[in-house]
């Protein structure tokens, strides 16, 4: 089920007021983040982020395409580099 | 036979049934249609008059996005998925299924038909 249009995308609040402090100037610098679960607002189209995996952060830059997806999304938490081969 | 929309000839099924075998036309809407154009579902295709075919070819076109085109829709749909680099363009990308399903066992629809890997037991006692 998705989500009440009510209550409008969930950001998170600290994630917006980092991006409204950078602003133009702040484009291409990463911001860090461990918020995945926060969409992408329009606001966000030409910054870099750092998304947290789990392990490291992932290096997002977010294009207009990728507004209404989640942080997360773009930062895949498993690594599997298909099965070990026996000789 | 009669032709609706190019390609699609649908055959001595009743005209519900015939309409979905266009590509984009299920039973709900191919019902829908008939009921909005008042002609009788359970009429057979080939007693479907001409200048009925042609209502519901019009209607169809207007109100759906049908056959080709849908498909060119649908295949955008997914290439924007796997240019963006989302995890759901990856899975399009590697063929597995793309709504958390488990692929542990089964998921024989996206992943293919079986490959037996030789020896794959024996390992373990």
């Amino acid at each position: 089920m998705s989500r009440s249009t009510k209550k409008g995308p969930y950001v998170d609040a600290k994630l917006i007021k980092k991006v409204e402090r950078l602003g133009d100037a702040g484009k291409g610098k990463g911001i860090k983040t461990w918020s995945r679960a926060s969409m992408i607002s329009p606001d966000f189209v030409g910054h870099n982020f750092e998304v947290h995996n789990g392990r490291h952060f992932v290096k997002v830059y977010v294009t207009e395409d990728m507004v209404g997806h989640r942080l997360g999304e773009f930062a895949p938490t498993r690594t599997f580099r298909g099965h070990k081969k026996k000789d | 036979m009669p032709r609706i929309l190019g390609v699609d000839i649908p055959n001595d099924k009743s005209i519900w049934v015939s309409l979905t075998y266009i590509y984009g036309v299920g039973v709900t809407s191919s019902r829908k249609v008939l009921a909005e154009l008042q002609i009788d579902p359970s009429m057979k295709a080939r007693d479907v008059g001409e200048e009925e075919l042609a209502r519901l070819a019009a209607y169809i076109e207007t109100n759906f996005s049908v056959e080709g085109q849908l498909r060119r829709q649908r295949m955008q749909d997914i290439g924007r998925l796997k240019d963006i680099g989302c995890y759901r363009g990856l899975r399009h990308r590697r063929g597995l299924p793309v709504r958390g399903q488990r692929t542990r066992c089964n998921a024989r629809t996206r992943k293919g038909p079986k490959k037996t890997i030789a020896n794959k037991k024996i390992a373990r006692k």
